[in-house]
This record gives structure tokens, C-alpha cells and sequence, in this order.
């Protein structure tokens, strides 16, 4: 496959926001320009995932179209992947297929 | 635009306008739904839809949405089955239907001798409902005359970045030409409630809709999930007020006209909230069991057309109102093609701009109200679900137009 054309992978959504949104597929290993930085992301990202624009910490609120939309429950460095593993809501706890209950895994 | 933009439009006696000819044969019951299919499917032609509603028991809700569908601006005429026990006032509502000039026919299963008998008869009578309907007169219509709504499903990151803003967009540019456009699920705006509020037309409205919002946020509570599904996190959505953010963008930026309920026809141009959430304190389950109920209560509401959001990749149409989709994802565009209107994670990749791609959303609705197919129609979805609910009427603050009118 010949790439002719380099698209960007992240984006910034609005000046205030402390995460990025990738927008084409992040390879682990790939180098990505965060505010003139140049950071390794350690792991695959995909498009319409969450990266830390700077190291994070718990309980920091998370900003994306410069409005708040949920806390971090864990500290993450600047390019680390932010999602359910690290994050949670300020109003209802999110589920997924096997987290159906907020206090015990469901299969 | 030079020239003002019209399509040929069905005239109907209430003086509304409807885009299709639709024939709808309704179940009344789910006791009734195989006849009303086998009807449907002997009848084979793309519009003559299956609608229904499953509950043996009374619901004001319910017979309100049935008889809102079945007067729809897109509906030309209607069979009703009904099995004979159901309770849904199934001689009320063929009244109604009349009264609003459409051919109706009402078949009781129970009366006319059975499931053979009543598919025979259902045959016949679509027939003979569809001569009738297609002698309905057209008429000139204008983007003035045209109901929007609008819907995201199987959203995901990318959602709130391309394809909700470009609909915004196009949104914009409807409500600038007094056209009328409907966003909705109000659980899904939790977040958003005093942004929105300050779009509102007078300061009352503003404070309906931010009880309508901290209404669904308690009901959410109350189900023990909030408006958010597994694809959602799949596709990079953390939280709800996530989700939320980019949904609301499908709004555009328009001043909010009013706060309507399931069933209320907006009464003049403009941009309007739906509220889909139950009043009173939660009973029947969660508020919109799935996306294809939201979209029948946009129609109920009047809309014409239905803009579909989705980033995961959803291939849903709808019974009555076509459907068009607009997909947020550039990799779920290529895998998914075939069921997409509308390629917006072109945006992503730097190839279209947000008016650009609003432009294209705004030529698929007009080009569909002319009479071309969305994809999804010409695909032959026709999804229709009805459940159990329980509204109040809407509050004076809900509709300054009318107040001003």
C-alpha cells in the first residue's frame, strides 16, 4: 500500500481540552506531535479514542469540546490512552457488555 | 441558493404535505402481527409498510401515536387488524383516520374467520386502500413545508467531531429557510442542559428544558443504565456528558423554538427539542427500548425525513419517513458503504469541510423529499416499534411561537 498522503492521527477539539481524539488508527510505537512534543504512544489507539494531551491525575476533570465530561480514576502519563480503564462519569456510570452492574462483572 | 427550492409533494385534506404515498397495515395487537405481515408480504410493494403496536392492554400513549402515524403527511391511506379481545379503541381510530380523508379498512380477525381468511381480505383491501390513495392530488412543495428530524445511533468518538456537526450544519441552514427541524432524546443531552437552555427563545423555555433534562437524568437513574451502549465505548466514548457533547452538536446553532412531546406537531418553522422521556415517576422500562422508537416518535411529530448519525455503523430505516444516514467514521464508512448516505468521516481524513458535508446532507434531503430513495428504503427497511409510556401534555412555556401566534 503506498500512503500518498499523510493524514493526522489526532486532533485537538478546542484550546481548553486536556485530551486529543484519534482520528486515524495509532500504531503502538508511533511518534505523535502533542503541542510540539514528539511522544511514543505505547499501544494501539483507535480512531475515536481518547489520548492524555498532558500527564493527567486522579480525580482531574476530563475536558473535550472545552466542556467537562467525566473524572480520571487513575494518574496517566501525556499520550496514554484515556477510557473506561481510567476514567469514569460525572452523572451515570457507564456499562459495557460484561460491566452490567456497577458493583460486580456480569457475563 | 437563487431560485426558492420546492419538490412535488402529496396533498393531504388537513392541509399538511407528505413526501410518499405510504400504505400502512397496523396490528393492533401482537396477537394480530403474523396476518398483518403475511398481508404486507403477499402485498409486496415498497409502500405499503407494517406498523403495530404489541400490548393487549390500554394506553393513552399509545393509541395518541398510533393515530398520529397513521394521519402522518407521508401515510395515504391504512388497514387496521385487530384480533378482537385487544383493547386499543380500534373503531376510534379508524374514525379518525377517515376523518382526516384517507381511505382506512378495519379487519377483526376474530370476525372474519380466521388467519386465512383475513390475509385474503387484507390482500383485497390494501388494494383497494392503495387505488384510492393514488388518486391523492400533488402539490408544489417547499422547504418551508418540510419536517426534520434528527438522530444519532451506534454513536462513537468520531460522532460528535464529523457527522453530528455536519448535520448541525445543514440544520442551520433548514431553520435560516423556516423549515422545521426536531432533535432529540433528552437523556442523551445530560450535560448539556445550560448551554441548551441559553439557546432557548424566552427565558421559561429555557427552564423547561432543563427540567425535561434532569427528568431523564433521574429516570436513567431509576432503570440502573444510563443511554449508553457497549458500541459506544467500543468506539472510544468514555462517559454519558460525552456522548452527550457530540450529540447535542447535531443541533447546530440555531435559537431552540420549543420543547415538544411525542405525537406534538411543531406549530411554525424552526428548531425544536423532543422530549422522549416519560412524565410521572418511572413505569413500563427504559424510555427508549432502542433507536427505531426514537425515530417513530420523530414521526409522530410530523418529520418528513429522518437524519441518522451513526459511527459504529447502524443500517436501520424506518416504517413512513425515509431514513438517510450519515456516517461519522471513515473505517466504518469502507466496510459499511452500502447502507451509508453520506460519507462524513471525510472530514477526518482532511478531505470535505463541515459546510461541505452539510451542503451534501441538505442535497440527500431534498433530493429524497423529491421522491428518490434513501438507502436504507431502497434496502426495504422499514423498522417500526411502539411501546408502553406515559406523557403529560407539554406546559405553556414549552411553545412561545404558538403563544406569540
Amino acid at each position: 500500500m503506498t500512503i500518498t498522503k499523510k493524514i493526522a492521527q489526532i486532533i485537538l477539539l478546542h484550546p481548553d481540552d486536556n485530551i486529543l481524539v484519534c482520528v486515524a488508527h495509532i500504531y503502538a510505537g508511533d511518534l505523535v506531535d502533542i503541542d510540539g512534543q514528539n511522544i511514543k504512544v505505547n499501544q494501539d489507539i483507535d480512531v475515536g479514542h481518547k489520548i492524555a494531551r498532558r500527564a493527567l491525575r486522579e480525580g482531574d476533570k476530563i475536558y473535550r469540546y472545552g466542556a467537562p465530561i467525566g473524572s480520571m480514576t487513575q494518574s496517566v502519563a501525556i499520550g496514554e490512552h484515556v477510557h473506561m480503564h481510567n476514567m469514569q462519569s460525572d452523572y451515570i456510570p457507564s456499562h459495557t457488555r460484561t460491566r452490567q452492574n456497577k458493583d460486580r462483572s456480569e457475563s | 441558493m437563487n431560485s426558492p427550492i420546492s419538490f412535488n409533494g402529496y396533498q393531504r385534506q388537513d392541509g399538511r404535505k407528505g413526501i410518499r404515498n405510504v400504505i400502512v397495515v397496523a396490528y393492533l395487537v401482537e396477537c394480530a402481527h403474523h396476518v398483518s405481515r403475511k398481508i404486507v408480504s403477499l402485498a409486496n410493494n415498497m409502500d405499503v409498510h407494517l406498523i403495530g403496536f404489541p400490548g393487549c392492554y390500554p394506553n393513552q400513549y399509545a393509541y395518541e401515536m398510533m393515530r398520529a402515524v397513521c394521519v402522518h403527511p407521508n401515510v395515504g391511506g391504512a388497514l387496521l387488524i385487530s384480533l378482537g379481545c385487544e383493547s386499543m379503541n380500534r373503531d376510534k381510530l379508524l374514525t379518525e383516520i377517515r376523518a382526516s380523508g384517507r381511505p382506512a379498512e378495519l379487519l377483526v380477525i376474530q370476525e372474519t374467520g380466521g388467519t386465512k381468511a383475513t390475509i385474503d381480505a387484507g390482500v383485497t383491501a390494501v388494494a383497494r386502500i392503495k387505488a384510492e390513495a393514488d388518486k391523492t392530488p400533488r402539490a408544489p412543495m417547499a422547504l418551508n413545508e418540510l419536517i426534520v428530524g434528527t438522530i444519532c445511533g451506534g454513536s462513537d468518538g468520531t460522532s460528535g467531531i464529523s457527522a453530528n456537526p455536519a448535520v448541525g450544519r445543514c440544520f442551520d441552514f433548514l431553520v435560516a429557510a423556516n423549515a422545521t427541524c426536531i432533535f432529540e432524546e433528552t437523556g442523551e443531552l445530560i450535560g448539556c442542559e445550560t448551554i441548551m437552555a441559553d439557546r432557548a427563545i424566552t427565558p421559561e423555555l429555557g427552564e423547561e428544558i432543563e427540567a425535561c433534562v434532569a427528568k431523564a437524568e433521574h429516570y436513567y437513574r431509576v432503570m440502573g443504565f444510563g443511554s449508553f451502549a457497549p458500541g459506544n465505548a467500543d468506539g472510544g466514548l468514555t462517559t454519558l456528558e460525552e456522548k452527550s457533547m457530540g450529540a447535542y452538536s447535531k443541533s447546530g446553532s440555531s435559537p431552540i423554538s420549543g420543547l415538544i412531546k411525542p405525537g406534538d406537531i411543531p406549530p411554525a418553522g424552526g428548531l425544536y427539542l423532543l422530549d422522549v422521556v416519560p412524565d410521572g415517576e418511572p413505569r413500563f422500562g427504559f424510555p427508549n427500548i432502542s433507536d427505531n422508537a426514537e425515530i417513530i416518535e420523530l414521526i409522530a411529530c410530523g418529520s418528513h425525513v429522518i437524519l441518522f448519525t451513526t459511527g459504529r455503523g447502524s443500517v436501520v430505516g424506518s416504517a413512513i419517513s425515509p431514513v438517510i444516514k450519515v456516517c461519522a467514521n471513515p473505517e466504518t464508512y469502507r466496510r459499511l458503504s452500502e447502507d451509508m448516505d453520506v460519507n462524513a468521516g471525510r472530514i477526518l481524513e482532511g478531505e470535505a469541510t463541515l459546510d461541505e458535508v452539510g451542503s451534501e446532507i441538505l442535497q440527500n434531503v431534498i433530493d429524497v423529499a423529491s421522491g428518490n430513495r434513501s438507502v436504507s428504503e431502497e434496502l426495504g427497511h422499514q423498522e417500526f416499534i411502539l411501546t408502553y409510556k406515559s406523557f403529560e401534555p407539554i406546559g405553556p412555556g414549552c411553545l412561545p411561537v404558538r403563544q406569540i401566534a
